[in-house]
């Protein structure tokens, strides 16, 4: 099972090919992939240095440019596939069917990976993107509980790559425009969720704090309570006579204990999500990761996630809370 | 610009897009009995939602279909959004395979289907066409009418198509409803009951028109609807038709409700008959309205009061 780490910086490439990742996945400086965050992500530049050390090194180098470009900004996100093209990445990661058709076109050898953004959780959706733009592997959305990824993989011929722990998209990716409702900027238009240019912490001489997302109230935090980022579906919202965290609670995905069987399931990949995370955060997590699949491939019948792991993942999860997620079917 | 000195807006046609709330046979059946009889030109028929859905099997939907098409209207049959599950696909090729009706995709499962059995489709509105290459991919593949996706507005519609260049696809955008914005695994309607999924008793028939969910302000922020997520606010582009229809959109969508949609199709034939004054009371109106994505905003502003 290749270990599929994220980099928003060199230092990060750097820290994930150091702690055993196999793969990298990397993102331009602009609005073509999913991490658009300030002060993250590559330059051509900083990307040729990359993957010049992480190529050296045996590793692959993997180029996320997928959002969704809309016409004024076609020409972008053809030059990012030029781009990553011309420096040799190892494959691409791509949602929009308009951008997968000029890769494959223009560069039927650049391995394509279709990107959880094109929400493709059927074997007849892999079977249309391979008959049709021939990707090799697929990212499915984190909508799938692990017998559907069994059942998915079984059926299909393309690669299956699934996220093992980081950040929890509730939504099926790509199809969640909940930001751009409130902010005008989503993950398919510009690769933000709940973006920060939006935001407000607003501080209260009694200790309170609330949150704010281009001027909705997302969450008041009580003094003392660990205030969480406003992203949007892990606010506290009102509904009916109850108040709470209506769609999720601010947790991570951690499927560590699903291991084995994610092996069983012939899953050929597993990806950390955090780019926008330190270089720090993604070597601590890539390290722990490493040597779960080490073990797990040692022997699956006895793993179990060793407690330092998941005491070192616990603390690197937001709210310090992990879930199973969609993999585990009571959480749906 | 200038209403004297533009040429007059071509009529665009009307449809009403498949129902996004579960509701009971009797109540589904009454409704279709009303729009049979009112001045639209299309209707979508189908659940899109969730699979557990089944008051109306796909066989009586396609009854349905039948009786609707007797009575004059062009019906399309819309296929789930999220397919998860090998049973559902089987849903999903009963509606392609139906021979006699238009299917209108919202995952790419069921292009796959449609394009194997060489049949013409349409694409609902979170099939993520977002650019003209897109748009000219499906087309090859058999596309003849596609919906704008709800978060872009009327540049990028203008530019898609003058992308695209085809002549023999109808634009349709979704001008009245509740937009669906999301979609999850989870269903936030049993969370909200504290039920698992797998036993939610189907209580979304308890909620005709979704569970509104507001800020601690109070401010109406979403609509849920199973595992979808909806806009708290009702995206109205009624006022504004002639702009749409101007931006190049053939058809104009509106998303069922238990009540008044009859009444917004009234108003809308109307208006585009040339009764001036048929919309004319819903631009001042003030109300649960957005409209904020058709001008580039955020989807939830009511970006100005159409003229």
């Amino acid at each position: 099972m290749e270990l599929v780490s994220p980099a928003g910086s060199l230092p990060a490439l750097r820290a994930a090919v150091e702690s055993g990742a196999d793969s990298v996945y990397v993102g331009l400086k602009d609005a073509t992939s999913a991490r658009h965050f300030a002060g993250l992500n590559f330059t051509a530049r900083s990307l040729a240095q990359g993957i010049e050390y992480a190529q050296g090194r045996g590793r692959r180098v993997l180029m996320a440019i997928n959002t969704y470009p809309q016409p004024k900004g076609w020409k972008q996100w053809t030059a990012a596939v030029d781009q990553a093209a011309a420096l040799g990445v190892n494959a691409v990661i791509v949602a929009d069917a308009g951008v997968l058709g000029y890769a494959a076109d223009r560069y039927p050898d650049l391995p394509r990976h279709l990107s959880v953004q094109a929400s493709a959780t059927s074997a007849e959706a892999l079977a249309f993107y391979r008959q049709e733009f021939g990707i090799r592997r697929a990212v499915v959305p984190r909508v799938l509980s692990l017998g559907q990824v069994a059942a998915l993989v079984e059926d299909t011929d393309v690669e299956i790559e699934v996220f093992g722990f980081g950040s929890l998209c509730i939504m099926a990716e790509g199809r969640c425009l909940l930001s751009s409702y409130a902010t005008g900027e989503s993950p398919n238009t510009v690769g933000a969720c709940s973006p920060a240019a939006h935001v407000r912490w607003e501080d209260f001489p009694d200790g309170s704090l609330e949150t704010r997302l281009n001027g909705l109230l997302i969450d008041r935090f009580a003094p003392g309570e660990r205030a969480g980022y406003p992203t949007l579906c892990k606010g506290r919202f009102r509904v009916g006579d109850r108040l709470g965290h209506i769609l999720e609670e601010p947790t991570s995905l951690n499927t560590l204990e699903l291991l084995p069987a994610l092996f069983d399931a012939g899953v050929a990949a597993l990806k950390l999500e955090g780019r926008q995370r330190s270089p720090a955060y993604v070597g601590q997590v890539t390290s722990v990761w490493r040597a779960a699949i080490d073990a797990c491939l040692a022997d699956r019948a006895t793993f179990r996630p060793a407690d330092a792991w998941q005491r070192t993942l616990a603390e690197l999860s937001e709210g310090s809370q992990t879930t199973l997620g969609a993999y585990h079917r009571p959480w749906q | 610009m200038n209403p004297e000195t533009s040429t007059p807006s071509k009529a665009p046609r009307l449809s009403v897009g498949p129902c996004q709330y579960f509701w009971q046979k009797d109540s589904v059946e009454r409704f279709y009995a009303e729009i049979s009889g009112s001045p639209v030109d299309i209707v979508y028929l189908g659940e899109t939602v969730c699979a557990k859905r089944r008051a109306l099997r796909p066989e009586d939907w396609i009854a349905l279909g039948r009786e609707l098409a007797a009575a004059g209207k062009e019906v399309v049959l819309s296929t789930f959004t999220v397919i998860e599950a090998r049973s559902e696909m089987g849903v999903v090729r009963r509606f392609c395979e139906n021979g006699e009706f238009m299917v209108e995709a919202n995952d790419v499962a069921a292009v796959r289907i449609l394009r194997e059995l060489g049949l013409p489709f349409a694409t609902g509105p979170s099939m993520n066409i977002y650019n003209g290459a897109t748009l000219r991919h499906y087309h090859r593949l058999g596309l003849r009418r596609w919906v704008l996706p709800v978060e872009l507005g009327r540049e990028a519609l203008k530019g898609i198509r003058a992308e695209a260049k085809l002549a023999d696809v109808e634009t349709e955008v979704f001008a009245y409803g509740h937009l669906p914005l999301a979609w999850s695994a989870r269903c936030f309607a049993a969370r909200y009951h504290d039920r698992p999924k797998d036993q939610c008793n189907l209580l979304c028939l308890d909620y005709p028109t979704g569970l509104p969910v507001n800020t601690r302000e109070g401010d109406r922020f979403l609509n849920l609807n199973g595992i979808q997520v909806q806009s708290g606010l009702i995206c109205d582009l009624l006022p504004v038709w002639r702009d749409v229809v101007d931006a190049g959109a053939d058809i104009l969508r509106l998303s069922p409700m238990p009540q008044g949609t009859l009444e917004s199709i009234h108003a809308l034939r109307r208006a585009i008959l040339g009764d001036g004054a048929a919309l004319a009371s819903r631009c001042e109106r003030p109300g649960p309205i957005c409209n904020g994505y058709w001008y580039a905003e955020p989807g939830m502003v009511r970006a100005r009061l159409a003229k």
